[in-house]
């Protein structure tokens, strides 16, 4: 659905130097990445400001043309066959309105449907469902300038779907929203990439929207993709110590001396120890059996590192390693 | 691409309109008052002197009505593109280039200004007044040339407004210069080019192709030969002039939108 190789782009930027000079300087703002998106898939695209994550979008939708690499989505150049990829993809932005401002959503949509050619039964068919899933009868004949943000997001993912895509690029789509609005967009997402197979890309500052539906995460820095893969492979390779919390019903001395444990952290005097262990020396159970052979276990739990925590040990790394170089 | 797309985009952009009926009419107002500031121009001038550059007050009057309802015409959709520079600021213009459809149409077509159409009104009426006023010879060959005329005209305007705003895809002000370019070349157009100097002239005439919008044409109406002595044959070429600044408006267009680099948030 997506390939993209060695995909560059850059921009110079003048900067005031002195009074009326001014210096000029190219910075890459995506700096040759290469991946593809299988159709069905679902991955988010992840770094912190700045990272290039909307460069890419803009490159892969036909906004920006590369400096250099190349890319492919769902057949098509973006940049030399634009309007014929605008009917085939959905994009957006949650920064950006696609809608029109002083008209109502529903007036919207129906210039959309003109200019996308949808045939009326598709375009009624679509609009209904939309409408349901995403609740928004109320306010369909409302102006868009004074639709509420999650009011108005609602509405952005049903312009961008009014054609049927068969990929929906979204840049941010959670950005300002409540957790309820938040909560509601996921599950709407997430039933669209499995029930209708549509393939999603999607940038995003909170985890959240990736945990709840990327499968594929990947992670890009300056420019230049750092980690791509399952959530879960990421995690393991990043962090290869788990944490086992146990509660004892009476307080012991530290468990440090159990096959596999790196460190032990201790709460209420003892009775709650921490044992952070290395998942390819010892096993959850194994070490479960051990603890209950030495003391009373009341309570346990292992618990994953939080996906924030992956994500930055990822950008450190990467600086660790710079630093190295 | 005349199926209907732009009519209903141009059709929701007119409800908008109406909703602010009492400032339409004041704007149609302020644009007739403007026109006439122009006419009186004219009309002063031509109190202290009988003729300019060889032509009878009549007769510059056909030239500026000429030129005038060109540059109305093309101001319609046109001028839509002084907005440019604000969605290439601003970074919209990102949402015209997610469309499946030409970025240069739906700019155009992003606002319908009718209060402009009063220009277009009033530049046909001086145009009646300078047809009735002077010696025309009425042949099928000199009608279709006064009906092409204003079209090719107002064709010529708009390439040389889409040349001028191409700018701006690299010149965070390139408006001044478009401005400068497109309503410079209005002004030019109203009068004689022989009115002007010769470097200035053959600049307007041939490089910006003005001269074609209404000064041949008016000369080929009114039969009459160039003071200057360029072949009576230029007067009927303006469509194809118009098609030459057409297609190099839309290549160059294309390439500058290449161009576009957006914002960084
Ligand atoms: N039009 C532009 N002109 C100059 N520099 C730009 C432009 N667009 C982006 N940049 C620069 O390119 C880099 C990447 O920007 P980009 O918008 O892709 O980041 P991002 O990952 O989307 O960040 P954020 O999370 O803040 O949205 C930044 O350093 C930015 O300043
Ligand atoms: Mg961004």
């Amino acid at each position: 659905m997506i390939e993209v190789r060695d995909l560059r782009r850059e921009f110079r930027v003048s900067e005031k130097a002195g009074f009326l000079r001014r210096a000029h300087r190219t910075v890459a703002a995506v700096d040759g990445v290469s991946f593809d998106v299988a159709a069905g898939e679902a991955v988010g695209y992840v770094g912190p400001n700045g990272a290039g994550k909307s460069t890419t979008i803009k490159m892969l939708t036909g906004i920006l043309v590369p400096t250099s690499g190349t890319v492919r989505v769902s057949g098509v150049d973006p940049s030399r066959q634009r309007k014929e990829l605008a009917r085939r993809i959905g994009v957006v932005f949650g920064q950006r309105s696609q809608l029109w401002w002083d008209l109502p959503l529903k007036d919207s949509f129906e210039l959309l449907k003109a200019i996308y050619r949808v045939s009326a039964p598709d375009f009624t068919a679509r609009l209904a469902e939309c409408v349901e899933l995403l609740e928004l009868g109320p306010f369909l004949t409302t102006p868009v300038r004074q639709l509420s943000l999650g009011q108005r997001m609602r509405g952005e993912v049903t312009a961008s779907l009014l054609h049927a895509p068969e990929l929906l690029v979204l840049d941010e789509p959670t950005i300002g929203l409540d957790l309820e609005s938040k909560e509601r967009l996921r599950e709407f997402l997430a039933e669209l990439n499995t029930k209708r197979g549509t393939t999603l890309l999607l940038t995003t500052h909170d985890l959240d929207d990736i945990q709840r539906l990327c499968p594929r995460l990947m992670v890009i820095d300056h420019g230049t993709v750092l980690a791509d893969g399952p959530l879960a492979d990421l995690r393991a390779e990043v962090s290869p110590d788990r944490v086992l919390v146990v509660d004892l019903e009476d307080a012991a001395p530290p468990l440090d001396d159990l096959p596999g444990v790196t460190s032990v952290r201790l709460e209420m005097g003892g009775k709650r120890q921490h044992l952070a262990f290395r998942r390819d020396v010892t096993t959850a159970a194994a070490l479960i059996t051990a603890v209950a052979a030495r003391a009373e276990v009341h309570d346990l739990a292992v618990v994953e590192p939080e996906i924030d925590d992956v994500v930055r040990r990822l950008y450190e790394r990467r600086h660790l390693g710079a630093e190295c170089r | 691409m005349a199926d209907g797309i732009y009519r209903k985009i141009l059709h929701a952009r007119l409800r908008g309109q109406l909703s602010y009926r009492g400032s339409f009419l004041l704007d149609c107002l302020a644009q007739a008052i403007a026109q006439g500031g122009e006419l009186v121009v004219i009309l002063v001038l031509f109190n202290r002197i009988t003729a300019l550059g060889g032509f009878s007050v009549t007769e510059v009057l056909l030239v500026y009505a000429l030129a005038s309802t060109a540059f109305g015409m093309s101001d319609l959709f046109a001028g839509q593109l002084n907005a440019l520079p604000m969605y290439i600021r601003e970074g919209t213009f990102d949402v015209l280039l997610l469309r499946p459809l030409g970025t240069l149409p739906q700019l155009m077509a992003s606002d319908l200004p009718l209060k402009r159409i009063g220009r277009v009104f009033s530049g046909l009426v001086v145009l009646g007044y300078a047809l009735l006023h002077n010696d025309v010879v009425w042949t099928p060959w000199s009608v279709g040339l006064l009906l092409v005329t204003p079209v090719a005209g107002a064709v010529i305007f708009s390439g040389i407004w889409v040349l001028a705003c191409s700018v701006c895809f690299w010149l965070v002000d390139g408006q001044e210069l478009a401005n400068t370019v497109t309503y410079g070349s209005n002004t030019f157009t109203s009068y004689p080019i022989s009115v002007y100097s010769g470097w200035l002239r053959r600049l307007m005439a041939f490089v910006v192709p003005g001269a074609f919008v209404a000064y041949y044409p008016a000369l080929a109406l009114l039969d009459k030969t160039d003071p200057l002595g360029a072949p009576a044959w230029l007067g009927w070429v303006a469509p194809l002039v118009a098609a030459l600044v057409a297609g190099l408006a839309g290549i160059t267009w294309t390439f500058a939108v290449r161009h576009y680099r957006g914002t960084g948030s």
